[in-house]
């Protein structure tokens, strides 16, 4: 239920807010959800590869945040904003 | 009982601080939340037995990923930061109690921690650490146990996901890129 909860809230983050820093952390919000899953499943299965996995998961977080955050920058430097409805420079 | 009061607790406080975090006006406020909203994550692993997965989300999580959401939003909003210091002086207040306040805590714990040899200390941890190794309760060996047997190649290849994030996260934020 609580990560079902958050993940929603993450979810409507990411389709609701228009500022892209925001998005990016609703999706870590989403990725938090998932990771509170997991545990929580290891603790009642008592079983470890739950947090095993979980610790993967924050590592990749680091790194999407890392890679997204640095796309973001280099985007910004360019166009000067960050409001996604402007950003539509790949559109076909 | 208490467990179920402790959950929900936690988990109405994470809930909340997730929809302070998406409604927030200002970004530098979203990710003061997320930074509480994590460190409340951490809490509940804690209750779920998960400990060294508590330590790592408030280093991981609270530590480095949040200073990097801080970095970005401060080199982004630039212009509109400027404005809210318009009163440095209650800042500067508020800065030299925090200061004062940290002073103190540094000074006692370095008095406290004098005053107390850490040789036994250390000893005990050496001597206790063989039959520690094989206790099945102590989640952080239990998991370093399973990580380095059963999940070592996905390990490795989340470590090189790591190094050609952080490769590629500066080539993207060079000047002259």
């Amino acid at each position: 239920m609580l990560s079902a909860g958050l993940f929603m809230i993450g979810v409507i983050g990411v389709l609701v807010r228009r500022n892209i820093i925001i998005i990016f952390m609703s999706i870590e919000l989403i990725l938090n959800a998932v990771n509170i899953n997991l545990v929580a499943i290891a603790h009642q299965m008592d079983d470890l590869s739950g947090q095993v996995f979980a610790v993967f998961i924050i590592a990749v977080a680091a790194a999407e945040a890392a890679v997204g955050l640095g796309i973001l920058l280099a985007f910004y430097r360019n166009k000067e904003t960050v409001n996604i409805d402007e950003m539509t420079i790949m559109r076909w | 009982m208490l467990e179920a009061v402790v959950f929900y607790v936690l988990g109405g406080m994470i809930l909340g601080l997730g929809v302070l975090v998406i409604t927030a006006k200002s970004a530098v406020h979203s990710v003061l939340f997320l930074v509480l909203n994590f460190l409340f994550v951490a809490a509940l692993y804690v209750t779920l037995n998960a400990e060294f997965l508590a330590v790592i989300q408030i280093m991981v999580y609270a530590g480095g990923i949040v200073v990097l959401y801080l970095f970005v939003v401060m080199l982004v909003n630039l212009k509109r930061a400027h404005e809210q210091h318009a009163d440095p002086r209650r800042l500067g207040v508020i800065g030299m109690l925090l200061a004062g306040v940290v002073l103190i805590e540094v000074v006692a714990i370095s008095v406290s921690t004098a005053s107390r040899d850490a040789a036994p200390v250390v000893a005990s941890a050496v001597r206790e650490f063989p039959e520690r190794l094989n206790d099945p309760l102590l989640n952080t060996e239990r998991l370093g146990w399973v990580l380095y047997t059963d999940y070592l190649i996905p390990f490795e290849l989340a470590s090189m996901l790591l190094l050609v994030a952080m490769i590629g996260a500066i080539v993207l934020a060079r000047r002259d890129a």
